[in-house]
């Protein structure tokens, strides 16, 4: 049992298969809402399913001028950073699976990996949609990674820790620090559209302009293991923001402490599902609400409208805090 | 950044139809574009001196699937012309109906389009459903949704009855409703506004001087619309705008397509109300007389010229068609350069360029060795099976 139980939690639950289905569940949610939005019937349940058990059928190829080894293990170093993070971002109980001081800044870092990921995947892959679409992803990079840091510093900053579990235990006593940090919880979510690079941000795979940018050259298992890193990507993002703004799976009313370890986990992870999708709505609202924008309106954006109201919140709350 | 060349098509998604666009670009930027038609030449002017003038009115009506009336009413009045032959009142009405029905639905087309190239396909998705109206409408009165074969020589195929009409005006009134919105989208949504505005710029005595027409001369405020200069079939009769803009960028171009379709359904309630009873087709003979003429009408696209010439018998010995397309891809290209790359579907949309209209083939022959590249049709077999 010592060996099995870390194993189960990196496997199954919150670790790999978990993601991996709530990921695809989620992207149902999401492309059901756009199409409801657009006045579409769209996809059936198990779409998502199928349309990624197919995607591993297919053949997979390699660009003949590409550089092999970093064409093939940079979607892997991706999918590994995001389903490595969900480890310190707590799922079903305040608590972690680990938690350190600094966890905070680990889960940052391991959520700027698909980025570099898929700017070196598009850059080996010499091709000129994929080469222009990776330096836009550098780009954009510094358009929301700033801002999304800086709002994120403030609930830990509001909580007095930088570790994950720690905000979402300060937050136990009902008040959730999305009060404390409004405009950061904002900044966070416009921020995590850009991460996810959705409209309006998906300006590195722009469809009709540069064919989907650094994955263009992608096909079969890489391109497969490409959807899942936003995928899951989009889950670990919505589960880290409810953790530091919404009291990640603490809800008013639910006596957790009074059910079984079993029953308060259920529950939690129920709690935390329902935040995710909640912000997964607000993702697809966006996307069916908004054109796309170009790379340098993009980034002059985000620092001015994202950057400052961010920096502003967190301002406050230092002053607050030390008052 | 090394100077990176960027191609475009024969296969992109941006693009319908396949043509090719080469851009050398510089970071984001775009330094030189060239754009290289041909893929999809299909020799009709050709084969339409070889066939007879009714065949020919099908012929033409393919060659295009958005304007396919636009080609047939340009046909049909030039072929006419030469003949002397007046068709009814009626059928000049009806045949005006079609010509904006036509427009609305083009246009129409063209905003879904231009939605979904900048990423906001919720815009392309309610525009091509609010588009199904007009295309009942016109499956209504001729029977089909493309090629509605309703411009004859010497009239129209099919009579307006007034169930028809009173379907007409219930679309109508709607699609005025839901277009009034669209302006408004178009004028208030600030990503659409930051995607279109100053994109794709050229001035007004620039696009005259490149020879543009339709909607983008318009959109740069030059005042040129066949249907007022040189009125055809009732135009004199009805009260229209001529819809321009002084912003000659891609914005411009919208709202000018945009009014252009309100206008377009305050015409249709003109010529409906306008309209008498009377005879719907005049007969045609079936050999035409010798002579040329010349028919220009205002396509949804820009002017549409077709030049005919008969030598007196059941064929035309020359036709010649210039599709507004081909007269706005030298703008096309001014607009593309110093734009930004992510700025290139959409400036290019925004002439709504039609390829397989524009196609033609050119043979050059070397003038310094004088041999002549001209193939036969066994040889060019060869040459793609070689390849």
């Amino acid at each position: 049992m010592q060996v099995l139980t870390p194993l189960f939690h990196v496997l199954v639950f919150p670790g790999f298969i978990f993601l991996v289905v709530f990921g695809l569940f989620a992207s149902w949610v999401d492309r059901k809402l756009i199409a409801k939005f657009q006045n579409r019937v769209g996809p059936p349940l198990l779409q998502p399913f199928a349309d990624f058990i197919k995607l591993l059928s297919k053949e997979d190829i390699v660009p003949e001028h590409s550089d092999r080894p970093m064409f093939a293990i940079t979607p892997l170093i991706a999918l590994a950073g995001v389903i490595a993070s969900i480890v310190y971002i707590p799922t079903w109980s305040a608590h972690a699976l680990h938690a350190f001081e600094v966890d905070l800044i680990v889960v940052m870092y391991l959520l700027t990996l698909p980025a570099f990921a898929l700017f070196l995947g598009g850059w080996y892959s010499t091709n000129p949609f994929a080469t222009l679409g990776s330096t836009r992803v550098l780009t954009q990079l510094i358009g929301y990674e700033v801002p999304f840091l800086l709002a994120c510093l403030a609930p830990a900053l509001a909580a007095g820790s930088w570790s994950i579990s720690d905000v979402a235990i300060a937050q136990h006593d009902g008040l959730w620090l999305i009060t404390a940090a409004p405009l950061s919880f904002i900044v966070a979510l416009i921020a995590l559209i850009g991460k996810l690079e959705r409209v309006p941000f998906d300006i590195p795979q722009a469809k009709t302009e540069i064919v989907t940018g650094p994955e263009v050259e992608y096909s079969g298992r890489r391109l497969a293991v490409w959807k899942l890193t936003f995928l899951t990507e989009a889950i670990v993002g919505g589960a880290l923001i409810s953790a530091l703004f919404l009291g990640g799976p603490h809800f008013w009313g639910i006596p957790y402490e009074s059910m079984g370890p079993w029953l308060s986990g259920f529950v939690g992870m129920i709690v935390l599902s329902l935040k995710i999708l909640a912000i997964v709505f607000f993702l697809a609202l966006a996307q069916a609400a908004l054109a796309r924008i170009r790379i340098e309106q993009m980034v002059q954006w985000c620092l001015l409208w994202l950057g400052i109201p961010a920096l502003l919140n967190l301002g406050l709350v230092v002053f607050i805090t030390h008052l | 950044m090394a100077r990176l060349s960027f191609p475009v098509g024969p296969q992109h998604p941006a693009l319908k139809e396949p043509e090719n666009l080469r851009f050398s670009v510089d970071g984001e930027l775009v330094v030189e574009a060239d754009i290289r038609i041909g893929y999809v030449h299909r020799s009709i002017e050709r084969t339409c001196s070889e066939r007879n003038y009714v065949q020919d009115l099908y012929l033409c009506e393919r060659v295009c699937g958005i304007c396919s009336n636009a080609h047939t009413l340009c046909y049909c009045m030039a072929v006419e012309q030469i003949a002397e032959v007046e068709i009814p009142e009626r059928a000049q009405y009806i045949r005006m109906l079609m010509h904006e029905f036509e427009r609305i639905h083009s246009h129409l087309l063209w905003l879904g389009v231009a939605g979904h190239e900048i990423g906001f396909d919720t815009l392309f998705m309610y525009v091509w459903r609010d588009r199904e109206v007009m295309q009942d409408i016109l499956e209504t009165v001729s029977g089909s949704r493309g090629h509605y074969g309703m411009t004859i020589l010497g009239g129209v195929r099919y009579d307006i009855t007034p169930e028809m009409e009173e379907k007409i005006r219930e679309g109508i009134e709607y699609l005025r409703e839901r277009t009034e919105y669209y302006a408004k989208i178009a004028t208030t949504e600030t990503t659409f506004i930051k995607r279109t505005e100053n994109v794709g710029g050229i001035t007004g005595p620039l696009a005259l001087d490149l020879g543009a027409v339709g909607p983008v001369l318009r959109a740069s405020g030059v005042d040129y619309d066949v249907r007022r200069r040189f009125p055809y079939l009732k135009y004199d009769q009805v009260e229209f705008e001529v819809r321009m803009s002084e912003m000659a960028d891609v914005l411009g171009r919208t709202l000018v397509r945009v009014h252009e379709i309100i206008d377009a359904c305050n015409i249709c309630e003109q010529v409906l109300d306008m309209m008498s009873e009377g005879e719907i087709q005049t007969r045609f003979p079936r050999r035409v007389p010798e002579g040329e003429a010349v028919a220009r009408i205002e396509a949804q696209r820009g002017e549409l010229i077709y030049y005919v010439r008969s030598d007196g018998t059941d064929v035309p010995e020359r036709l010649k068609i210039r599709t507004p397309t081909l007269a706005n891809l030298p703008a096309a290209q001014e607009m593309l350069v110093g734009g930004y790359v992510a700025d290139i579907p959409i400036t290019f949309a925004s002439i709504d360029p039609c390829f397989s209209c524009t196609d033609r083939m050119v043979v050059l022959d070397d003038v310094s060795t004088s041999e002549t590249t001209t193939m036969t049709w066994s040889e060019l077999l060869e040459l793609s099976r070689d390849r």
